[in-house]
């Protein structure tokens, strides 16, 4: 599903400045879109203009070319996944009851209901007999995973996902993330993301829109882009001083042309560096050794290369 | 109001000694009261509260709704009941019998006894609707459940403890009061417990209605404790 916004704008009754103005780009279809910008930047507000949580009070939203304006709320809600922040699970239903809150609104048989939320549960990576168990009796990450499985249960074409892993510690939160990429690429959803650290959104967009305060679009790019070129002042501080870095972080080792194999004496006492690491993981083990280089092994743990500081900054030199 | 001077001590049953003496405790009085005087009035006692708490949640909770809906009628609405709760009862059945077309019966008594009830259930049932967290209804909303679906499947289960809460207080409430409301009314456990009073205290009759009262409003609670525990199993897991 397609999502675009088209010249949006959101007035609130009595406030002066609109808290989106103009607001627009598009979204292609099974792509992650990621709104990020500093708190009071309408990124939340915008989100919620999708699903008619909040409704717009100028220009349009048109998913699959379809407007959002004049749809009946309650059904274009179920054809929408929405996960938030603090997941909202209901405490009082159990996890399998509350996976299955849409497919029960839209009238599906017990039969169906029942192997949808078998099949969601090992989807998200979580047991079978969580089924029984109630919101207060699972971690925070267990809930978020809920969150999302119940999110997913009808099959909507869209994700809204309002910082859906904020709450939740930093290692298990890395997991989510993680978690949740390797699901996209196997469902292919169309997802709208919502977050202010511009880390996750480097980490999870293919696409990302940075907002300003006054709900105005700064840049709409791929991360790359964002790092390589930010437009403005704004922009460049918002991504940090560090996006060379950032950008290191979205490239792997084994997407660089590394030379061929590396004669003895080269190799004593350098560290070795995982084919699939981030070139900014290889870097820093590499500084780490106090040398300049370091090997390249695969999973398997043969030797495919040396990999050098040199050859690192280079590839910041050129697009990939 | 009390007139034991004007009367002839009649202490209900036999003239056994105990009972002319009125030391303590006649046991004999009691089982051979048991079933002509006791038991009838624990049963009148049930259902004079039974239809008091009934009547009393059902207008409790529309008002309940009403407010949840319209903010702007909760304080009209808790004033109202507030002063009703306020009035001394002893005061308030008099002020109904006051009025014309009511009088020395069991309706009198109900229209107090309910006007106890409003405020307690009232504010326990729009305190639990309002206390579903902002980010379960949140998330009900932005899956596509409809105001009233929100309402029923998520906003009423879980408003159930603190309903059930106000229930307990109400019904305990109705119990103690419903013994003052024989004042008006000749039924239910305070009947036993004016006559005694009347005739010149009479210990016996006295200890085991109040007795009885107590015991009544006891069991009433820890029904509902039980009820609450099977209607929330959730709330149950969650401290477990």
């Amino acid at each position: 599903m397609t999502v675009e916004f088209s010249h949006v704008e959101k007035r609130y009754p009595g406030q002066a400045d609109p808290a989106i103005r103009d607001l627009s780009f598009t979204v292609p279809a099974g792509e992650v879109c990621v709104l990020v910008g500093p708190s009071g930047c309408g990124k939340t507000t915008a989100m919620r203009l999708v699903n008619r949580m909040i409704d717009l009070t100028g220009g349009d939203i048109l998913l699959d070319g379809a407007s959002v304006k004049g749809r009946e709320t309650a059904q274009l809600r179920r054809g929408i996944g929405y996960v938030i922040q603090q997941v909202g699970l209901f405490p009082h239903e159990t996890v399998a009851d509350n996976i299955a809150t849409v497919p029960k609104l839209l009238g599906w048989d017990r039969g169906r209901v029942a192997a949808r939320v078998g099949e969601l549960l090992e989807l998200v990576g979580l047991e079978e007999d969580m089924r029984r168990r109630y919101p207060a009796q699972l971690s925070g990450g267990q809930r978020q995973r809920v969150g999302v499985a119940r999110a997913l249960a009808a099959d909507p074409p869209l994700m809204l996902m309002d910082e859906p892993f904020g709450a939740i510690d930093p290692i298990t939160r890395a997991r989510l993330q993680d978690e949740f990429l390797r699901l996209q690429t196997e469902i292919r959803k169309t997802v709208l993301f919502v977050t202010h650290d511009i880390d996750e959104a480097i980490k999870m967009g293919d696409r990302i829109a940075v907002l300003r305060r006054g709900g105005e679009l700064a840049q709409f790019a791929t991360p790359q882009e964002l790092l390589m070129h930010p437009a403005d002042e704004f922009v460049e501080s918002f991504v940090g001083a560090d996006r060379a870095l950032k950008r290191l972080a979205l490239t792997r080792v084994r997407d660089l042309d590394l030379p061929a194999p590396m004669p003895q004496q080269e190799r004593d006492g350098r560290p070795r560096v995982a084919d699939d690491a981030p070139l900014r993981d290889a870097l820093a083990q590499i500084l780490q050794s106090g040398g300049a280089a370091a090997i390249v092994v695969d999973a398997a743990g043969r030797e495919h290369g040396l990999i050098t500081i040199d050859l690192i900054a280079r590839s910041l030199e050129s697009p990939r | 109001m009390i007139i034991a001077d004007t009367v002839i001590p009649d202490f209900g049953g036999g003239a056994g000694s105990c009972v002319r003496e009125n030391k303590g405790i006649c046991w004999n009085w009691v089982s051979d009261n048991w079933g002509g005087v006791l038991w009838p009035a624990v049963k009148q006692h049930v259902v004079l509260t039974a239809i008091a708490v009934v009547i009393g949640f059902a207008l409790a909770f529309a008002l309940a709704l009403l407010a949840h809906r319209h903010r702007k009628l909760e304080s009209p609405i808790t004033v109202t009941t507030g002063v009703l709760y306020t009035i001394p009862s002893l005061a308030l059945f008099q002020i109904l019998v006051g009025f014309s077309f009511l009088g020395l019966n069991r309706l009198t008594v109900e229209i107090a006894l309910v006007s106890y009830t409003l405020l307690i259930l009232f504010r326990n049932t729009l305190t639990g609707l309002r206390d579903v967290p902002e980010d379960v209804r949140e998330a009900a909303e932005g899956m596509g459940l409809t105001p009233r679906q929100i309402l029923t499947k998520v906003e009423l289960p879980l408003a159930l403890p603190a309903i059930i809460a106000g229930l307990r207080i109400a019904t305990v409430t109705v119990i103690s009061l419903a013994t003052v409301a024989a004042f008006i009314d000749d039924e239910g456990l305070g009947s036993p417990i004016f006559r005694a009073i009347q005739s010149n205290v009479f210990k016996t009759e006295l200890f085991a209605a109040g007795f009885l009262a107590v015991a009544l409003a006891l069991l009433a609670d820890a029904t509902l404790v039980l009820a609450q525990r099977a209607v929330t199993p959730w709330a149950r897991r969650q401290r477990a």
